[in-house]
């Protein structure tokens, strides 16, 4: 038990654990101290100075974001003279910053402006002068504004820390100091995933995911497009906190939304994902049984991760599943398998995919082979925060929509499927599928609950046939090398293989912790978003991907089977490394 | 091999340097003796003594001869240096005013030498520290000397050392902070350059102390001799034993080595700095927790700046209480400052605590140079403030400069005549502050860039009276809101030059007018009729034609189209161009 301190806070009494800040113990007693720098899902960066507290005995002020409560201290954290020095920081960050909000993507949601709302400032006290920088627009997935960058550097701990990536760096000193790749290089040539964990963090508009809700209108618009739309896993959990509901499950509502919308037929990337199963289920047989290609397989349904990958870990490549990602399945199969089958013209299916990602507007143009149906297989992509925006432009009362059914045959889908937005998801699915292509025998139980949860690198193992399985899982990039080392160390020292399955996502919690997912996400939230899709998971009739009569279908009607020509060469993929820098 | 030296030094302040004549007349003189390849002869930079004519001073002998003549020579030489005899009538009056403690080896060594070091008493204290005290004792000493950081905080040593001994680490590091950085300062540099074992001495015993097995010395990449005598000089300890395994033969192993700053003022801030040694960006974090509690690599550090260490050896060797004899109640031992600026002798010195500041600025500055009225003096570098002649008998403390709206800092202290602006001086100070900020934080990033704009609207001209609260507001908001040290204090020079000198902002403001003539936008430039020449060179050198006339009916300047440039003022060369 750790130790209890006793301090005053505003006069009242509190009692917190030893270690807990300031900013933590006030919360609790209904004390908001107002801060722009820390988010709850990161440490203090103890950047913006808004949270500036008293305590008695010291001239200083402190602040209460990294301060922990300390024995016997007597805190203030509002008085007439804190308020002002507050106001006059937040006065000051306003006069290096655009007076934008009405054309900025975070108007009504930056954080900022709601500082300075609550602050009553309705003037410039001091003159304004910008970073005079160009936006940079390079990577087609997030954008950078310098101009609206506070500093707080929530950013680049994400970047440097939290995803291992070193792509965002504060560059220069003093009143230049400012966000940018190390070298001052665009985005798109810096070892920048497109994971958007930048963006997600963002208290402003410096970081947003590019809209492409105006390419999707459009497409609606056009009597002479077929447009198609799937939802991935994620999404359907998340989105209800853009309307003041968290934790629910959304995903009939979401198929209504999309026929009010104009879409002609509503499918779900939790089809695909059981047909990902098929094929890296059958990929991990294969490996394990037939010993074709080496193991640990590696799963590669992140997008951002298979970056990382081809820019860091270009030893792995043979370890990778060749299988592409679930909403480039569902693209590829829409223009073939579905455009057959209804006898549609492929070339006038457009495609749109909602993610909880802003690195899949970046997977659809990855290569050659997202065009494997002779179009672009995915047309446009838009994350769950744009998917916000333009219910909103709709004038659709979303939470009160009917619910209804996603269409066949890219629309049912089995328990597994809809698992793959939590971190160890795509491995339990997995699990569930091997054991029965191994054995030939079902699951008694088919919950793996050692693969689920927030632990940055889950190892475990299980038993398959007698056989046992050893699994690594990890969420967040920066867990990936601890896990890919070992695998390396034993190969050097010629021993036993540390794994022989592992399951990477890019961002913590897997795709529910998203960066194209609502703001302010914290562990908690993740937990909350992840109980949506096991719950669903839990409610389902089919919960293993080969028992989806669909994929049954899908399979005898036109992959034939899982690996097979026409699979290997609609469904996979290859990778190669890229430079880490560009130039 | 020589057996005596002999330093010279012309220490007259204004008059032409004569010391060539006086050493070519030296060495002819012992030459016709044939001493010369006995006695060796060399021109000092700096010996400690101001405005005493030419003086020498005699090595090993330690005999200081001052006022000399070119006829006493001969005279030292017969009685001095052949006979050993000492000439009473020549010698320097004793200095009484300096009372050298950390600057004890400066100029008497050799500092490339640790043989010379250790025959001036050097790792004696070090001895003492490993096989008689042991650390429970070093810290007692420690305590009962009352030494404080000389870095500019204040903290009292023994403490810092007690907190980090106090925790339990496999691993603990020392750090010597010598990124000396403050306008104009250059106390650490002369200790590390001089006298560099007595810091590698200090930092032994601190390691020795609080259990760490690796030092580092931060030292700016500025100072390339600094970084070359502190690099011979860990060689040489490691060559006696001194560092390494097993020092002396005892149980305590240390390794030290040198991480060079790149230059940024805010890596002297500690947890910069320890970001810096880290390959960071040097950016300060919050405290707690405190280096001495999680440092370098998040393992318990003590950093402890040069002067600071320069003090240890000292101390362990004399005893806590025979150091804490000199000082005042809070503030023990001598400080080392580095006096600038309007003063006739320029230099540094090294004083008791509680010494007056008019001790230190009239009896061993001398005065104003320019022999005008001395109007403040500023302490503390960029994070300091001034502090007006009617202060001046203030006793030199660390509480006392603070009450004063100043701070001790690492001993920067600049002189300041009436032609010297209190507007200029915060803009100066503040630009280097605006210039150094790490960015991190709003108070001080944007802060500091805004106070500058004001400060440089008033001195062209367009303040208002507001302007002067805006300056407060933001002042104040930096004071309290910003993150480290540098950020806190970069708004002092501000705040100090306007609770002593607000009439002097509104002057400019109200009047338009800069009495010490260093706001060259609310100057007037005039030709004045009596002292030109009429040779045109300033009409010539006017960029924007302000300037009319010709040969015959003399020139004017058209105050309108005058952008106060100053390029007519610096051109003529009969003084006949004013500003007014």
């Amino acid at each position: 038990m750790a130790k209890v301190v006793q301090a005053k806070i505003n006069n009242i009494l509190i009692r917190v654990e030893e270690g807990t800040t300031i900013l933590e113990a006030a919360r609790r007693v209904q004390i908001k101290i107002p801060t722009l720098c820390k988010h709850p899902d990161l440490p203090p960066s103890a950047s913006c100075g808004i949270c500036i507290v008293k305590v008695k005995g010291s001239n200083k002020m402190l602040r209460s974001c990294c301060t922990p409560v300390a024995e016997g201290m007597d805190i203030i954290t509002h008085d007439p003279e804190i308020v002002e020095i507050r106001r006059t920081v937040i006065e000051l960050i306003l006069s290096n910053h655009p007076n934008d909000c009405l054309k900025c993507a975070r108007n009504e949601s930056c954080e900022l402006q709601k500082l300075v709302a609550d602050f009553g400032i309705r003037a410039e006290s001091f003159p304004q002068f910008l970073r005079d920088l160009p936006i940079d627009t390079s990577t087609k997935a997030v954008d950078l504004d310098p101009k609206k960058c506070i500093l707080c550097g929530r950013c680049v701990y994400a970047c440097q820390e939290m995803q291992d990536v070193w792509a965002l760096s504060f560059l220069e000193r003093g009143i230049k100091t400012r966000i940018s790749p190390a070298g001052d290089i665009l985005l798109a040539d810096s070892p920048c995933v497109r994971c958007g964990q930048c963006a997600a963090h963002c208290p402003t508009g410096a970081f947003v995911e590019q809209d492409h809700t105006a390419k999707v209108w459009q497409a609606l618009q056009d009597q002479d497009k077929y447009c198609v739309v799937q939802i991935a896993p994620a999404v359907r959990a998340s989105i209800g906190e853009a309307f003041g509901y968290a934790g629910k499950n959304l995903t009939k509502k979401l198929y209504a939304l999309f026929r009010r919308l104009g879409f002609k037929a509503v499918f779900d990337t939790n089809f695909a994902a059981d047909v990902t199963i098929m094929e890296e289920a059958s990929e991990l047989e294969q490996r394990l049984l037939a010993g074709k290609r080496p193991l640990p397989l590696i799963t590669t349904c992140c997008p951002s991760w298979v970056d990382f990958m081809e820019k860091f870990h270009t030893d792995m490549i043979d370890h990778f599943s060749s299988c592409k990602s679930p909403h480039e399945i569902l693209g590829v199969l829409s223009k073939t398998y579905y455009a057959q089958k209804m006898g549609i013209d492929p070339a006038k299916i457009y495609m749109v995919s909602i993610m909880p990602c802003t690195s899949k507007k970046y997977e659809i143009t990855r290569s050659d082979e997202m065009s494997a149906s002779g179009y672009q297989d995915i047309d446009v992509v838009l994350a769950t925060r744009e998917l916000a925006r333009m219910i909103r432009q709709a004038g659709i009362d979303f939470m009160g929509l009917p619910d209804e059914e996603a269409d066949s045959i890219l629309g049912e889908y089995a328990g597994a499927g809809v698992i793959f937005g939590a971190t160890g998801g795509v491995m339990e699915a997995a699990l569930r599928t091997a054991h029965y292509f191994i054995t030939g025998r079902e699951l008694e139980k088919v919950e793996f609950e050692n693969v689920r949860g927030l632990k940055g690198v889950k190892e475990t193992e299980v038993e398959i046939g007698g056989k046992k399985l050893k699994l690594a899982i990890a969420h967040g990039l920066s867990n990936v090398e601890y896990v890919l080392n070992k695998v390396r160390e034993a190969k050097l020292r010629g021993e036993e293989l540390p794994y022989h399955f592992i399951e990477v996502m890019a961002c913590p919690g897997g795709c529910v912790g998203g960066g194209g997912q609502p703001y302010m996400v914290t562990d908690e939230l993740r937990i909350k978003r992840a109980k949506v899709l096991y719950e669903d998971d839990k409610g389902k009739e089919v919960r293993l991907s080969h028992q989806n009569p669909y994929i049954k279908r899908l399979y005898s009607e036109f992959l034939e089977k899982p690996l097979s020509e026409k699979s290997e060469k609609l469904l996979h993929t290859t990778y190669k490394g890229r430079p880490v820098y560009r130039r | 091999m020589y057996t005596k030296t002999i330093l010279l030094k012309d220490t007259n302040y204004g008059t032409e340097d004569k010391t060539k004549e006086f050493y070519t007349l030296l060495l002819n003189i012992l030459r016709e003796d044939n001493l010369h390849e006995q006695v060796q002869v060399v021109r000092a930079a700096d010996v400690g003594v101001y405005n005493q004519g030419f003086v020498v001073k005699i090595l090993p002998d330690n005999i200081f001869y001052a006022n000399l003549k070119n006829e006493d020579v001969k005279r030292i030489v017969d009685e001095t240096v052949k006979n050993g005899r000492i000439v009473d009538a020549l010698l320097l009056k004793k200095e009484v005013k300096q009372l050298r403690i950390v600057l004890r080896n400066c100029g008497e060594i050799d500092p490339e030498s640790i043989d010379e070091y250790m025959e001036a008493g050097g790792y004696q204290a070090l001895k003492k520290s490993l096989f008689e005290l042991g650390p429970e004792k070093v810290i007692e000493e420690m305590k009962k000397s009352g030494l404080r950081g000389r870095g500019g905080a204040g903290y009292p040593t023994w403490m810092k050392w007690n907190f980090t001994r106090g925790v339990k680490s496999k691993e603990k590091f020392v750090i010597c902070n010598a990124d000396e950085g403050d306008p104009g300062a250059y106390m650490d540099r002369s200790v590390l350059e001089s006298d560099p074992h007595s810091v590698i001495e200090g930092l032994v015993i601190a390691a020795f102390v609080v259990g760490a097995s690796k030092g580092y010395f931060y030292i700016r990449a500025e100072y390339p001799l600094a970084v070359e005598r502190i690099q011979k000089a860990i060689a040489q300890a490691y060559e006696y034993g001194l560092l390494g395994k097993e020092i002396l033969g005892s149980q305590f192993s240390l390794d030290l080595d040198i991480r060079l700053g790149a230059g940024a003022f805010v890596c002297g801030e500690e947890t910069a700095l320890i970001a810096s040694i880290e390959g960071k960006r040097g950016t300060p974090r919050p405290r707690p927790p405190y280096p001495s509690v999680r440092g370098l690599w998040d393992k318990p550090t003590v950093i402890n700046n040069v002067e600071t260490l320069a003090n240890v050896p000292y101390v362990i060797a004399k005893g806590g209480e025979y150091f804490a004899r000199v000082g005042t109640q809070t503030s023990k031992g001598t400080k080392v400052f580095a006096v600038t600026g309007k003063v006739k002798n320029s230099g540094l010195v090294e004083v008791p605590m509680g010494i007056t500041l008019r001790e230190i600025v009239y009896d061993i500055g001398g005065g104003t140079f320019s022999g005008k009225e001395l109007k403040a003096v500023q302490t503390g570098g960029p994070s300091g403030g001034v502090i007006p002649a009617e202060f001046l008998d203030t006793p030199v403390d660390y509480e006392n400069l603070q009450k004063l709206g100043s701070i001790m800092g690492s001993g920067g202290m600049i002189v300041m005549d009436t032609d010297d602006c209190m507007v200029d001086i915060a803009k100066f100070y503040l630009k280097f502050c605006v210039e150094e900020s790490c960015g991190k934080c709003p108070p001080c990033r944007i802060g500091g860039f805004q106070l500058l704009g004001i400060l440089n609207k008033i001195s062209e001209g367009q303040g208002t009276l507001e302007d002067l609260n805006t300056l407060k507001r933001i002042s104040f908001a930096m004071q309290k809101a910003s993150l480290c040290g540098l950020g806190q204090t970069a708004s002092n020079p501000v705040i100090s030059t306007l609770r002593y000198f607000e009439d002097e902002y509104k002057e400019h403001i109200l009047n338009k007018k800069c009495a010490a003539k260093k706001c060259t936008h609310l100057l007037n430039f005039k030709i004045l009729q009596d002292k030109c020449k009429r040779c045109g060179v300033c009409m010539k050198n006017c960029a924007s034609l302000a300037i009319s006339g010709s040969k015959e009916e003399g020139y004017t300047i058209d105050p309108a189209k005058c952008t106060k440039c100053e390029r007519c003022f610096e051109v003529c060369k009969f003084k006949a161009v004013v500003k007014e």
